[in-house]
């Protein structure tokens, strides 16, 4: 009866989720190639239309663009501004101006594909708890489960280059903004929403007049997140073929060129450090809500 | 005019609340429900009738079920018992389509803490109900334009709420109530947020407006003497029981029961009762009613508050008379009954 209560673990008892997901895995390739194979081709239009664009840009104008973007976003401070161009210029000298722009390309349209996705499951989330209960895990699987294992399946899905970056770029910077749209429409001022209805509002107008917009700074801060993320994946992405300053870093490293290392690593800083400084900014003065009498 | 009709209403919060009633049916008290099921009996079997054109003041402590009242009348709160009626129609029985345009065309609410949209502008929020509606962004700005200047907001269009005082906020509130043009205004202890100078100021400015619009209002408050002021008639509420329903002067000199009685105890009694109430009726052919046109008479409008003609009156060298709106004596002011009436709240407290 109590046979398996042996020292060592019943071997007899093993689980074949390797298997099952080994199988599960190549079925997928072999069904729905055609289907992955499409959204490859989309996502790599996209991606090199927007790539193109910001490449073709003159480096001043893209310099000017986030002084202008920096100072307007700060609350007009011209110092940020200036400060937060100079880190762009200082890329440029590094050399690896061209690169910043492909990761920036890289990274806009993972962000803009983790909003458009992001936001409408955060909106769910908040109106039923208990599609909260079983994203919850979900999400908290999604953001510790070390990327290399899905890097691999999604490399099989995707094929090796940018589209499999963006993929594997977007599972890992998900999460925030699913979880701070469904925090920020929560935390809506339950009085307001009253209101909406008192007014006779639907729920549709509820939604679209009174939550989303009071949930706006919040969002930001997940975006904000969410980009912040995208950047830490720079590097790993390279891996499965991302072009871009990732890729530079990867160089460093296999050619013990400590040097391009650096300079790659402190241009995604910079990058970082801008981008955090404009989506914040925004989501601060977007905050209505704040130093309210 | 609309005329508001509630019978029997109750709710009772809970998982389950409709288990609850036949307890209530039979009797069993608040205390013990909560005990018994978990249950919290918010309004037990509340009976009122709001006149079309009047000023409804539901008065109580916190906790007395007094918001939830208000909230039952448009169904931000669903009653689990009772029926409830606007002009004849059966509110509760409306279809959330049905319940909607009632709220957009029929009903609008101030709240205590203003509930603004807080990244919308003054005439966007005032606007609101109309933009809920789907009229045109022109038409709105114009009608809720309109109402900015009437309740004194001109030059504030584009401000944020957040950029105004309380009672500014609140003057928004009320414009943006008013805006949809309703026949209903509940008013959810609107001043109460309010300091006392500025709460004061817009218990005013509620008056004068009503005194041209004449909408049905169901106005909340704790506060006595905001009640004593505004209302028409006013019910008291104590533990979501309505413990009385009367005229100002009833519930001052004739509080129906202890609770009653506590609350009014403290009120300046002067500026609740009227001229009418302690005058000496004049008959038709009263030799007196010729005396009021002697010389050295002092008249006074039998509508006054007795602390506005508390100085005439005792300064008076002659007699005094109460005349109606067209200036006809209706009744003779002895200064001794004026000093009664006046004192009749300290006098009976001993007993």
């Amino acid at each position: 009866m109590l046979a398996f209560l042996t020292q060592e673990f019943p071997s007899a008892w093993r689980i074949p989720l390797r298997s099952w997901t080994n199988d599960a895995v190549s079925a997928l390739v072999v069904n729905f190639g055609d289907v992955f194979a499409a959204i490859t081709g989309a996502l790599l239009q996209l991606l090199i239309r927007v790539e193109r664009f910001l490449v073709a840009l003159p480096w001043w104008l893209v310099v000017l663009l986030v002084a202008v973007l920096v100072w307007h976003a700060t609350g007009r401070r011209i110092v940020s501004g200036v400060v937060l161009a100079g880190l762009m210029v200082l890329v440029g000298t590094f050399g690896l101006w061209s690169q910043m722009m492909t990761t920036l390309a890289i990274m806009l349209v993972a962000t803009v594909f983790t909003i458009i996705i992001g936001i409408p499951i955060g909106v769910a989330m908040a109106r039923s708890d208990r599609l909260k209960m079983w994203l919850q895990p979900v999400l908290d699987a999604m953001q510790t489960l070390p990327s290399f294992v899905y890097l691999v399946p999604v490399v099989m899905f995707f094929g090796l280059g940018n589209v499999a970056a963006i993929i594997a770029t977007f599972v890992y910077a998900v999460p925030p903004v699913i979880r701070l749209t469904d925090l920020g429409l929560r935390l809506v001022d339950p009085e307001v929403v009253e209101a909406g209805a008192a007014f006779g509002a639907s729920e549709r107008q509820t939604l679209f007049l009174v939550r989303l917009p009071l949930a706006v700074p919040t969002i930001m801060a997940g975006i904000n997140q969410t980009i912040m993320m995208a950047l830490a994946m720079v590097v790993v992405a390279s891996m499965i073929g991302a072009r871009g300053l990732g890729q530079e870093v990867l160089r460093g490293l296999q050619r013990g060129d400590v040097g391009l290392g650096l300079e790659a690593g402190l241009a995604i800083v910079f990058l970082a450090i801008v981008m955090d400084r404009i989506t914040a900014g925004y989501s601060r003065r977007w905050d209505h809500t704040a130093g309210e009498r | 005019m609309a005329h508001i009709v509630a019978e029997g209403l109750s709710k009772v919060f809970g998982p389950d609340p409709r288990s609850v009633l036949p307890l209530l049916e039979r009797g069993v008290g608040k205390d013990e429900i909560l005990e018994q099921t978990g249950h919290t009996v918010g309004l037990l079997d509340v009976d009122v009738t709001v006149e079309p054109g009047e000023t409804f003041v539901v008065m109580g402590l916190s906790g007395s079920g007094k918001s939830t009242l208000v909230r039952c009348f448009n169904r931000l709160i669903e009653p689990t018992s009772g029926t409830l009626t606007l002009d004849g129609t059966d509110v509760l029985a409306l279809r959330p389509r049905e319940l909607r345009e009632m709220r957009r065309s029929r009903m609008g609410m101030v709240f205590q803490r203003f509930a603004l949209l807080p990244h919308r502008n003054v005439l966007d929020n005032v606007g609101f109900g109309l933009r809920v509606q789907g009229v045109a962004r022109a038409e709105r700005e114009r009608r809720a334009g309109a109402w900015i200047e009437r309740v004194g907001l001109q030059g504030y269009e584009r401000s944020l709420p957040r950029e105004l005082s309380g009672g500014m906020q609140q003057r928004v509130g009320l414009a943006r109530a008013l805006c949809t043009d309703p026949d209903v205004l509940l008013m959810d202890e609107a001043f109460s947020a309010l300091d006392p100078l500025i709460r004061r100021e817009m218990q005013g400015e509620l008056l004068r407006l009503q005194q041209e619009l004449g909408k049905t209002i169901v106005f909340i408050t704790h506060d006595l003497d905001e009640a004593l002021r505004l209302g028409d008639r006013i019910a008291v509420l104590k533990d979501g029981v309505v413990v009385q329903v009367g005229t100002p002067t009833e519930i001052v000199t004739r509080p129906a029961d202890d609770y009653v009685k506590a609350f009014v105890e403290d009120v300046d009694r002067s500026r609740v009762m009227k001229v009418r109430h302690v005058m000496t009726p004049l008959g038709r052919d009263d030799a007196n009613a010729a005396a009021s046109q002697a010389e050295g008479a002092v008249l006074v409008s039998s509508e006054a508050l007795l602390q506005d003609v508390v100085a005439d009156v005792a300064a008076a060298e002659g007699p005094v008379f109460a005349v109606d709106r067209e200036g006809r004596p209706v009744g003779s002011v002895a200064a001794r009954t004026v000093l009664a009436a006046l004192a009749r709240g300290q006098r009976d407290e001993p007993s």
